[in-house]
């Protein structure tokens, strides 16, 4: 799984190419020779597994923490203040901790078995997704050609997640919220797919690693967005789809707590409570490094620009900046997506379908047409 | 799908909604029918007591298919607390304090409306103009703070968190205005039989115009964020449309009924305190439902109805400021009142509605029959012709559009 999924596709401009950081790490550490492959493997994927958990609690913690802030600094309000000292920046661990230690609460009548499961099926599938992203140009735990494929993929399983979740609670407004969180995200995966294809027609490839270097225009100018003058309206209609794939606000009808009490959360509580809130935060930013990826030039930006004409590339210097760049980029992406929350009221479920199907739709497809026709008249007119 | 049979149709309607899968049915021509599916009958769906929608603790039992709403029935008295029996057990000011609990959210209208019907029943007694002027301003600071929590909750329900916040800070405002005067935040007591309790603080006015001028601005932030909203008009035009005619045959007021296009206002129309010279003079009109984005009274128009009210309250407030003048506040009440025989039915332009009492004496300290005519209570009738036919989100925004407070449904 990790680490194991051999290279196949090739690009001159990536340094390092057929290795990842588990690879590398396996021959950088001075081991015996006895020691059996299989273990290695294991060891190797159990060191990748405790990296992604690792980054995405860091990201979860931060970004319940900044939804706080963010909120709260809209709202005329201080948000946390206290816990941990400085404006309150513990404040998430400490609600982490609460809610590990809080009961642990089945309600009756409740299909057992698909209670339990739900949650983990729904932070299993996150962590999947996120296992294809590339985290720099050389520290990656699959060279995957596939790799917006395997995210779309693996991260649309979270809604059976869901579905079990409202279907098993015993509840009926966890049910209406299972049952809209599967009408919705079915429109939305539609829409966010074929706008995806934009840049990915206007790059030529499917691999995030591959994608980023063919961005490394001049000073940040060679970002899809800039080279494919559709790539813009294809990105607003990835966006309002990547918002309701997320079940965030405006979109978030799934839980929306003044109609559903908390949708398909209500009969939840403590640390199961707590996967689906993970999922949520996780989920955000899945999405915002897909979109920083594909149409804001992933790793590149002016910075990346100027060091690598310093002949800094390949250097831990660079992939660390890479590393922040991409961070840097999918949490502006996470400030939208809570600048848009605190700001739009809910729409309905009739006007959530219809924009899906009727609009976004046509709309993305539109687009891939007029990019394919703009890159055929780039590459074959102009040529 | 299998639709039911004409047999099974009685049955169905004491059933569970969903039936077994492999049932086997008999049907009355012998043949035997198979529901291997779940059958799509209508789900009954408790919304409340405890529910966020519902402003507190009221019920409403929906019937729905799918999201589809195709039966509302509300059900009353879980906040029931016996107000019109206290009334007639204990004396005339101790019952004072009652009344601030029926609609907590306007409190300063609810002691106007009854103190004004103890009033009417006994005609020797004097109230000085100054106190009628306090009374006037706190009346409609009053409906302001009331109905920027309508407007906040409103929001809330529809989904925008961000305006509460907004609504709440200027309510706090008008709150530390009343606190200033009377030592209260939410259930004031201030207005007495006879006046007001307690002659305003220094600088009280001027802070009062102050916050006037500074609401101005605000206000049109507020319209321009949240009821100017493309989703927000999106929500609530077209829906839950009370037609003029439905609105007085369901004897409803207040919002609820101007925002049906029908003009009628108290305060103009059958004045009390000095809102016909107020009136005259110009200081305010009374805002009208205009159907401009859907329909005329859709909650849309309700909404914006409460909101401009807000603006119209300014003009009365300033109006009071200028007429106001150094004075007694409270007429020669005695310590313990007694109150001529007779009765009175006494109703004012509350928030909601006109709140009413109908008092009855036989001359003691306390009096024979009290009865409140509450807003709220009589405007929620109309949820059950309004709600067959919306999809449950719309649910939401008829009950939030009705704005009702259960307190005063149940009393």
């Amino acid at each position: 799984m990790l680490g194991l999924i051999q290279d196949t596709g090739t690009l001159a401009q990536t340094p390092n190419e057929g290795t990842n950081f588990l690879h590398g790490l396996l021959q950088w550490l001075p081991l015996p020779e006895w020691i059996p492959d299989w273990v290695l493997v294991l060891g190797a994927v159990g060191v990748g597994v405790g990296i992604l958990v690792g980054l995405v609690s860091v990201i979860t913690l931060w970004s319940v923490w900044m939804e706080r802030k963010v909120s709260g600094h809209m709202q005329c309000r201080n948000g946390p203040m206290y816990a941990g000292g400085w404006h309150g920046w513990a404040q998430t661990i400490a609600d982490g901790i609460k809610l590990f230690q809080k009961e642990d609460m089945i309600p009756l009548g409740a299909d057992r078995v698909l209670f339990v499961l739900s949650p983990a099926i729904v932070l299993a599938s996150i962590f999947g997704a996120l296992a294809a992203l590339p985290l720099s140009y050389d520290w990656y735990f699959a060279r995957m050609d596939l790799g917006i494929f395997t995210i779309l993929a693996i991260g649309s399983t979270t809604t059976i997640g869901v579905i079990m979740a409202g279907w098993a609670s015993n509840s009926k407004w966890s049910l209406y919220g299972a049952m809209r969180e599967a009408a919705q995200v079915v429109a939305y995966e539609i829409p966010l797919g074929i706008a995806l294809m934009v840049p990915l027609i206007a790059l030529g490839t499917f691999s995030l690693l591959d994608a980023s270097a063919l961005q490394s225009g001049f000073y940040g100018m060679g970002w899809a967005i800039f080279q494919n003058p559709l790539c813009l309206p294809a990105f607003i209609i990835f966006w309002i789809a990547a918002l309701a794939e997320t079940k965030r606000a405006p979109f978030d009808l799934p839980e929306a707590e003044s109609e559903l009490v908390a949708g398909f959360l209500t009969e939840f509580s403590g640390i199961r409570w707590s996967f689906f809130f993970m999922e949520e935060y996780a989920a955000m930013f899945l999405m915002s490094v897909v979109g920083a990826v594909f149409f804001f030039g992933g790793f590149e930006s002016p910075v990346t620009y100027a060091l690598r004409s310093l002949g800094m590339e390949g250097t831990i210097v660079f992939s660390l900046v890479c590393f922040t760049t991409l961070v840097l980029k999918a949490f502006i992406g996470v400030f939208l997506m809570m600048w848009l929350r605190w700001t739009l009221p809910r729409v309905r479920i009739d006007q959530v379908m219809t924009m899906g199907y009727k609009y976004l739709t046509p709309l993305a497809l539109v687009c891939v047409l007029c990019a394919a026709i703009w890159e055929a008249f780039l590459h074959l007119v102009l040529n | 799908m299998t639709s039911p049979t004409e047999t099974s149709a009685t049955e169905d309607e004491h059933k569970p909604s969903i039936r077994p899968a492999d049932e086997v049915r008999i049907l009355a021509s012998g043949e035997r029918e198979f529901f291997m599916d779940v059958a799509t009958s209508d789900l009954e769906i408790n919304m409340g007591p405890q529910h966020p929608a519902t402003h507190g603790v009221m019920r409403v039992l929906l019937r729905t298919d799918g999201e589809l709403v195709t039966g509302a029935q509300p059900h009353l008295g879980y906040l029931h607390r016996c107000a019109e029996k206290i009334g007639e057990s204990v004396e005339w000011l101790q019952y004072l304090p009652y009344t601030d609990r029926y609609d907590y959210l306007s409190a300063m209208n609810n002691n106007l409306s009854y103190s004004l019907a103890v009033e009417a029943l006994m005609p020797e007694l004097e109230i000085p103009r100054r106190g009628t002027m306090i009374r006037m301003i706190c009346a409609e600071l009053n409906r302001i703070a009331s109905h920027l929590v309508a407007f906040g909750t409103y929001g809330l329900d529809i989904g925008a968190f961000t305006p509460f916040f907004y609504a709440f800070r200027e309510r706090e405002w008008i709150q530390a205005l009343f606190e200033k005067i009377c030592g209260a935040r939410l259930t004031y007591s201030y207005i007495r039989i006879g006046g007001v309790f307690n002659d305003t603080p220094p600088g009280w006015l001027r802070e009062v115009a102050d916050f006037c001028d500074v609401f101005e601005g605000k206000w049109q932030e507020y319209y321009d964020l949240l009821i100017e909203n493309h989703i927000f008009v999106q929500r609530t035009a077209n829906v839950g449309v009370i037609t003029a005619e439905m609105a007085y045959d369901f004897g409803l007021t207040g919002p609820m009924l101007r925002g049906s296009g029908v003009d009628f206002d108290l305060r103009r129309d059958m004045p009390y305190l000095e809102y016909g010279q107020a009136h005259d003079a110009g200081a305010f009109g009374v805002p009208l439902g205009t159907g401009e984005k859907g329909t005329l009274g859709d909650c849309w128009d309700r909404t914006q109805v409460r909101m401009k009210e807000m603006i119209e309250c300014l003009g009365i407030v300033r109006w009071c400021l200028e007429q106001i003048e150094p004075g007694p506040i409270i007429g020669n009440v005695p310590r313990v009142i007694k109150v001529p025989p007779g009765e009175a039915y006494v109703g004012i332009e509350n928030p909601r509605g006109e709140l009413g009492h109908y008092l009855h004496s036989d001359g003691g300290k306390i009096a024979t029959r009290c009865r409140v005519r509450a807003p709220s209570f009589v405007n929620l009738a109309v949820l059950e012709d309004l709600m067959p036919g919306s999809l449950l989100a719309d649910a939401v925004a008829i009950i939030g559009a009705t704005d009702i407070v259960v307190g005063e449904t149940d009393r």
